[in-house]
């Protein structure tokens, strides 16, 4: 890591491959479900990334990297915890939750799409543009990175953050 | 489900974003950094009040010097922790630093109570004050916490606070006792009930406040 915090981009990939397998099994020793560990991994990534000037090179890594995980970790559990505790059992939804013809259901889909647009309006600049690019555009990234003069990698780190700020945001509006 | 490459992806899109960065100080340092500011504040307030008068204050009631040591100790171990727990990896056992500086506080101030309500012996230049009176400590360790927390904020979340609420106790702690510490170089009123309790009342008012609100900035950063 002290390879990398002095910019060896090469040392800091392999550190971050490397870092996988740690933090699944931290994220799995918390309870993290199968299917989200990797939800889990990618978040202790973008943290890693974020506050790679914290780790102080004469302490572990191991501890470092793991006190990250089990935060993102314990943030991934609260957060399908409260998805779960809003998802219905079918039995209700069928009873409750108008036909796609309904003129309320479309109306509510409407609502969720202007959600969606304002959402999107209030991400910063370069991932509103990543999301307009590749996402709505539906460009490739060679294309995107040629229309805005940004690298490829970062329109990567761009939309993931985008789309996590929508979640988040689509998520609070329910 | 995410896409099984996307992690790959990731890992290659930041190191594609990756610059040189400069490492975070030692929470050692960070505190002396911030104590620094407490002692440029302590250094104004002599040169406008003199030390004579505190001097005089401790000679005649030692238990006020300890409460003030006390209260030092807590401001100091509480900042000390706290910076200390904003770098991830660290034990949570760094959050029980400020205990022995509080009893000793704490300890110190009930003895001064003792002193006065029962012993009835006044440190020289002082008073005791009702509630009213004392109310102006209430504002001088509020006011002086407020700026004293944003700068502790300010420089806690360059680091990575895991535990946001825990953090945000320790720097209102760290904050209220270096306030506390301030106001004894011109504090006109001895320990009593009314100016223990009033004290007691702004220390939790200012951790209540940073709980309230750097929690939520804290857990951004």
């Amino acid at each position: 890591m002290a390879a990398a915090q002095a910019g060896d981009r090469r040392v800091y990939e392999k550190l971050l491959a490397d870092s996988v397998a740690l933090i699944r099994a931290v994220a799995r020793r918390r309870g993290v479900a199968q299917d989200h560990l990797d939800d889990v991994v990618q978040e202790t990534l973008i943290t890693v990334h974020r506050v790679r000037h914290t780790y102080d090179p004469t302490r572990s890594y191991d501890a470092w990297l793991s006190a990250i995980a089990r935060r993102r970790a314990i943030d991934a559990l609260r957060s399908h915890g409260r998805r779960d505790r809003r998802e219905r059992h079918d039995d209700s939804v069928l009873k409750t939750h108008a036909g796609v013809d309904d003129p309320s259901a479309a109306a509510e889909r409407q609502q969720r799409a202007q959600h969606l647009r304002e959402a999107v309006a209030q991400l910063p600049p370069a991932q509103r543009e990543a999301v307009e690019r590749l996402g709505l555009k539906e460009q490739s990234l060679a294309e995107a990175a040629t229309h805005t003069g940004r690298a490829t990698g970062a329109l990567k780190v761009n939309l993931h953050r985008a789309l996590k700020a929508l979640r988040g945001s689509m998520q609070k509006d329910d | 489900m995410t896409n099984p490459h996307s992690i790959d992806n990731l890992i290659t899109a930041l190191g594609a974003e990756m610059q040189p960065v400069r490492r975070l100080l030692p929470p050692w340092l960070r505190t002396l950094g911030w104590l620094a500011v407490v002692a440029a504040i302590a250094v104004l307030l002599f040169a406008f009040h003199g030390a004579t008068p505190m001097l005089q204050r401790w000679a005649g009631a030692p238990d006020l010097a300890w409460a003030t040591l006390g209260a030092v100790l807590t401001a100091i171990g509480a900042a000390w922790a706290a910076f200390t727990l904003a770098v991830p990896g660290r034990s949570r056992a760094w959050a029980w630093l400020p205990l022995p500086g509080a009893l000793l506080w704490l300890g110190a101030s009930g003895w001064g109570c003792f002193r006065t309500d029962f012993q009835h012996l006044i440190a020289p230049g002082t008073q005791i004050g009702n509630l009213y009176q004392t109310s102006d400590c209430l504002v001088f360790i509020i006011g002086f916490s407020i700026p004293l927390s944003a700068l502790m904020i300010w420089l806690l979340r360059r680091a990575c606070p895991l535990r946001p609420v825990l953090t945000a106790v320790l720097l209102g702690l760290a904050s209220a006792a270096a306030s506390a510490c301030l106001l004894q170089i011109f504090h006109e009123y001895d320990t009593a009930a009314t100016d223990l309790l009033t004290h007691a009342l702004a220390v939790a008012v200012v951790i209540a406040l940073n709980v309230a609100l750097s929690g939520r900035l804290l857990s951004k950063a």
